[in-house]
């Protein structure tokens, strides 16, 4: 087999079929977030009380599962890897930006796609938040000029971890695999404990 | 009365949400993200509402489709509105669907909207700010191995951990 993959890329799927795609896509997404618990603000603010570790179950298998297949697909010779973009690097903004996130996620107790799954199964609250999302949004866009040179500042460009500590692909992902696993003894043995107390 | 289902295994639903994330790299060469469906549906209604507003303003038109139905053709809008019908569809078949405002025991009503409302504000400015949120940074960056993502994943983890202390009469 050629290298065919990313199918929209390499022009043997048009950009009408891959929207068809992303409403698939974003409807199986939706259905195992909601499976997983994942419109429920209760189930995952207890995330950070220890009391039900899902969400970093959850996230660390999604994101072990699909680093591997990325990783064999190109390794077999299927996916051209340098097609698919990667998100550049602003360490401060991604910093910074990620500690004001944080500070919603715990004060909302949902995050900008499971507030679209709470507001599916009916949760008021993620209907909300969705509404605050927006508000947040256009404050950022209105006050843009205050803060751009902040925004575009400490910019690597693209870089993946492999480049940044200088090790090869597989080992960074042997690293992860690893630290999944830990993770997720920790958080079986948290849970047990939550239980028997 | 009907039965309500129980959630399923997360590592199952983690690994699943994997294969989807995965297949959508393989065939449209991109992954999933929520925030920026938002800033196309807010630039489409600002510059809709009051198009000078938005004129030599890339925070606004870099989110503003050249064509006549731009929410339409835009992959992350239609991927969000596939995440609403995926979501009611598991909620209906669970029997989980109900319409409720769900807040800790200790809580009030008013008290989670207003949570909701400025929680939903700050992870807004963040995720504009960082160029992305859980979705968008987390699983999509965070597989790709991007150093922004995990500085994006540790800093959002780290912080809500840290105050999670002074929210707790909120939630538990």
């Amino acid at each position: 087999m050629d290298m065919i993959l990313p199918l929209l890329e390499t022009g043997i799927i048009t950009a009408g079929t891959s929207l068809w795609l992303a409403l698939l896509l974003g409807a199986a997404f939706g259905f195992l977030l909601e499976q997983g618990g994942m419109g429920n603000a209760l189930k995952i603010s207890g995330q950070f009380y220890f009391r039900d570790l899902s969400v970093l179950k959850i996230m660390f298998s999604a994101i072990v599962t699909t680093a591997l297949g990325l990783f064999w697909f190109a390794r077999v010779g299927w996916l051209n890897y340098d097609l698919i973009y990667l998100l550049p690097t602003f360490i401060w903004p991604q910093v910074i930006g990620g500690a004001i996130f944080g500070a919603g996620f715990i004060i909302g107790g949902l995050c900008p796609g499971t507030s679209c799954v709470a507001a599916a199964s009916g949760r008021i609250d993620g209907l909300v938040l969705l509404i605050g999302m927006f508000a947040g949004i256009f404050l950022f866009n209105e006050l843009f000029a205050l803060f751009a040179g902040f925004y575009h500042s400490s910019s690597l460009g693209q870089v993946a971890l492999p480049e940044f500590l200088g090790i090869s692909h597989s080992l960074v992902l042997l690293i992860l695999v690893i630290t999944a696993l830990a993770i997720f003894r920790v958080a079986e043995r948290i849970e047990q404990r939550t239980l028997q107390a | 009365m009907a039965r309500i289902r129980p959630y399923m295994n997360p590592y199952l639903a983690g690994v699943g949400i994997g294969v989807v994330l995965l297949l959508s790299f393989l065939l449209v060469g991109r992954g999933l993200g929520a925030t920026g469906a938002y800033s196309a549906v807010l630039a489409t209604s600002v510059a809709g509402i009051a198009p000078q507003h938005v004129i030599d303003r890339p925070e606004y038109t870099a989110f503003l489709g050249d064509t006549k139905k731009p929410l339409l053709n835009d992959w992350l809008v239609i991927e969000m509105a596939g995440v609403l019908i995926g979501a009611l569809l598991s909620a209906l078949w669970a029997g989980r669907f109900k319409v409720k405002l769900e807040y800790g025991p200790q809580s009030t009503g008013a008290m989670r909207l207003l949570t909701a409302f400025s929680g939903g504000m700050l992870m807004g400015i963040g995720a504009k700010l960082a160029r992305g949120c859980t979705s968008g940074q987390g699983l999509t960056g965070g597989a790709m191995l991007s150093l922004g993502s995990w500085l994006f994943i540790v800093s959002a983890f780290g912080l809500a951990y840290l105050l999670a202390p002074l929210l707790r009469k909120q939630w538990i």
